[in-house]
């Protein structure tokens, strides 16, 4: 199945849209991509009339051209009807907005939409869900775009099982700069499930990163999808949810019990190289780091801080994950001493975490940076930055990301976010440094270099 | 490795009444398929049990054979370290009373490092394979290695490595360190079985493996087939 047509659509028909209740989901689908974005699109219902001035089609089959995109959000069992009339028409896929099929314990329904478009090879997303979103391109989701925080476009595209849970993740990746690619939510995932979004996307050229919300597989499900992710040639990104489901279910064995739903799902994703996000935290660290560096390292890092209490807690934060944080040897630290301003150079720390003191300027900074992307056993920098120490200037984020372009290693920094330093994360992020808002989260951008194996 | 021993089938589908293939049967399936197992025995007299005793030389270990005990040690039903004709009698008379008593297991009794290797046929991940420290409080220590199966050549080691208390394989203070090599051929060889048991099975527990400086020996054993839980007891 061709599944382009769903995010690439140039034609677009929206069934369900409405003369009379301009609140129906498919007049807001309908208005924002007439509005906002370049698909052509045509509104759809049996009773005609028009909405936003243009006329509604009584059917798909007065459309005066072929529908790359069907957009059904109807009542459920209308939905069977449509979906053939779609395949009649020769459109080529669909996304299945509207509610009341297995989750709704309407599984025949479900199931009968399943065989309709598998006997015509007809791809669909949904049922029961808010489809998808390429910025500047289509958007089928039916909240009111001035809703909507969007982020802006970048390489990390979404697939989540959860439409709520997507639409948040989007919200945060707007928060904290991660830009996205395609975000697909796919609700009862009755036809096109994980592991088809998850072969589309590693084709797609715009994807970079893969980063799943999932509660649970199908039947066997889940070993075609470790399998192909691992193999992908992406980093893959999996938040789970329903850890604790099943545990009540009695178990014949220690096997069996040691080795639950979710034990096993947990090692079959590392087993194969998918990062696990525990936590939303993760989530959006690991999204970030990996859309900035997709290769991965043995995540030994090199600290530098002019804050004591920053390195300390870097490093509980690197123990705990298991990171190695190693020394630097003499003469690398004597070398470097020579490297830093004269009020710095005899009070400065130069273990690692390097801490060089309330005094350190933006120079002393970039020695520093220098120093250890050039050392062999250092895999990347993590700058703790405090912007409101006077020697650090907004310039420098720009400053050490140039360095860590030319010597082409991973640079992650910290920086508190907030309006009043924008420019200094802006200086990272515009040359593609990754920046957190927390000590634990920068530490989790290392580990997500470390843990990747695409 | 199924197809050149048709005992292997032949003993699992004789098991399908009782839903689960029990600790003489599971070690008949894994000497067959190459696994090291203790010398045993099943008595179904204490005369039998005597006899044998005999023939492999005391101490040994005496085990409940019942289809309606599936944990031996919950029930009291596991003896060891018997050493001599008295007390087997004796263990044979209380194990006798023993729900679903069928007969007693007489082995060998063997020393070392009690490992769990283990495999589960999941719903979303087909055949996995566990490795953990083993023995009776398997679920309280928790600490085990997990794989989907079939397993590559670096994930045996792997899965030894993972385990919190592997520096106990490695000989911890002054003891002597378990073969590696036995035990990682032992879990390929396992992971290559469950494969090929893969439709026939719900999960396999080996626990204990015992492991020491020359050997990895399939200690005890139960093989839980597929539809287990619908064999009406």
């Amino acid at each position: 199945m061709d599944l382009k047509p769903l995010f690439e659509p140039r034609t677009m028909a929206v069934f369900g849209v409405s003369s009379s209740n301009y609140r129906h989901p498919a007049n807001e689908i309908f208005t924002k991509n007439l509005l906002r974005y370049p698909v052509k699109v045509y509104g759809v219902n049996p009773r005609g009339g028009t909405v936003n001035g243009q006329s509604i089609h009584r059917s798909i089959a007065e459309i005066p051209e072929p529908i790359d995109l069907a957009v059904i959000a109807v009542r459920a069992d209308f939905v069977p009807d449509v979906l053939s009339e779609c395949i009649r028409a020769k459109a080529r896929s669909a996304t299945v907005i509207s509610g009341g099929f297995a989750e709704a314990g309407r599984r025949d329904l479900q199931e009968r939409i399943v065989a309709i478009a598998q006997e015509a090879s007809f791809p669909f997303v949904g049922p029961n869900c808010l489809g998808i979103y390429v910025p500047s391109h289509v958007d089928t989701f039916f909240l009111p775009g001035e809703r909507m925080v969007k982020p802006t476009i970048g390489n990390v595209s979404f697939v989540s099982q959860s439409g709520g849970i997507l639409v948040d993740h989007l919200i945060k990746f707007a928060g904290e700069g991660v830009g996205l690619a395609k975000a697909v939510s796919i609700g009862n995932k009755a036809l096109l499930s994980e592991l088809d979004l998850l072969d589309y996307l590693a084709q797609d050229p715009a994807t970079r990163v893969i980063a799943f919300y999932i509660e649970g597989f199908g039947p066997n499900e889940g070993r075609a999808f470790v399998q192909n992710a691992g193999k992908c040639g992406k980093p893959v990104i999996v938040l789970k949810s329903g850890k604790s489901a099943g545990g009540s279910r009695a178990v014949s064995s220690h096997t069996a019990s040691l080795a639950g739903d979710y034990a096993s799902f947990s090692a079959a994703l590392s087993q194969y190289g998918i990062v696990e996000a525990a936590n939303e935290l993760e989530m959006i660290s690991f999204c970030e780091s990996l859309s900035a560096y997709a290769k991965p390292t043995r995540g030994r890092v090199g600290i530098v801080t002019v804050s004591g209490g920053h390195g300390a807690m870097a490093i509980d934060a690197c123990t705990a994950h298991g990171i190695a944080v190693p020394e630097l040897p003499e003469d690398v630290r004597d070398a470097l001493r020579k490297n830093l301003s004269p009020s710095v150079r005899d009070i400065a720390s130069l273990a690692n975490p390097i801490d060089l003191t309330g005094s350190g300027i933006d120079d002393d900074f970039v020695a520093t940076a220098e120093t250890l992307f050039a050392m062999e056993q250092i895999d990347c920098v993590l700058a703790l930055l405090l912007p409101y120490i006077p020697g650090i200037t907004a310039d420098l984020g720009a400053k050490l990301s140039s360095v860590a372009t030319r010597c082409g290693k991973p640079l992650i920094a910290y920086v508190p976010h907030v309006e009043k330093y924008a420019m200094l994360i802006e200086g990272f992020e515009l040359n593609g440094a990754p920046v957190s808002p927390s000590i634990e989260g920068a530490v989790l951008m290392v580990e997500a270099l470390r843990r990747t194996r695409p | 490795m199924i197809q050149s021993h048709p005992d292997i089938l032949r003993i699992i589908e004789e098991a399908r009444g009782d839903g689960w293939v029990l600790e003489a049967g599971a070690k008949q399936i894994f000497s067959l398929a190459g696994f090291a197992v203790p010398r045993f025995a099943v008595a179904k007299s204490a005369e039998e049990a005597r006899r044998f005793a005999g023939e492999i030389g005391y101490p040994v270990v005496a085990k409940i054979v019942s289809p309606r005990i599936l944990h031996k040690s919950d029930v009291g039903g596991v003896a060891v370290g018997i050493g001599n004709d008295g007390r087997l009698a004796e263990v044979f008379e209380r194990f006798r009373s023993l729900d679903g008593f069928q007969g007693v297991l007489v082995e060998e009794m063997l020393s070392g490092i009690e490992l769990i290797l283990g495999a589960k046929i999941d719903m979303q991940f087909g055949p996995m394979i566990l490795l953990g420290m083993g023995g009776t409080g398997v679920e309280i220590y928790q600490d085990v290695a997990l794989r989907m199966a079939p397993l590559a050549e670096k994930d045996a080691p792997a899965m030894i490595e993972g385990l919190k208390a592997h520096r106990l394989l490695e000989g911890y203070r002054g003891a002597a360190p378990v073969d590696r090599g036995k035990l990682t051929e032992t879990i390929r060889a396992f992971s290559a079985l469950v494969m090929e048991l893969e439709d026939r099975i719900e999960s396999i527990d080996i626990n204990p493996l015992l492991c020491s400086a020359d050997r990895c020996v399939v200690a005890d054993a139960r093989i839980i087939l597929r539809g287990y839980g619908t064999v009406s007891r």
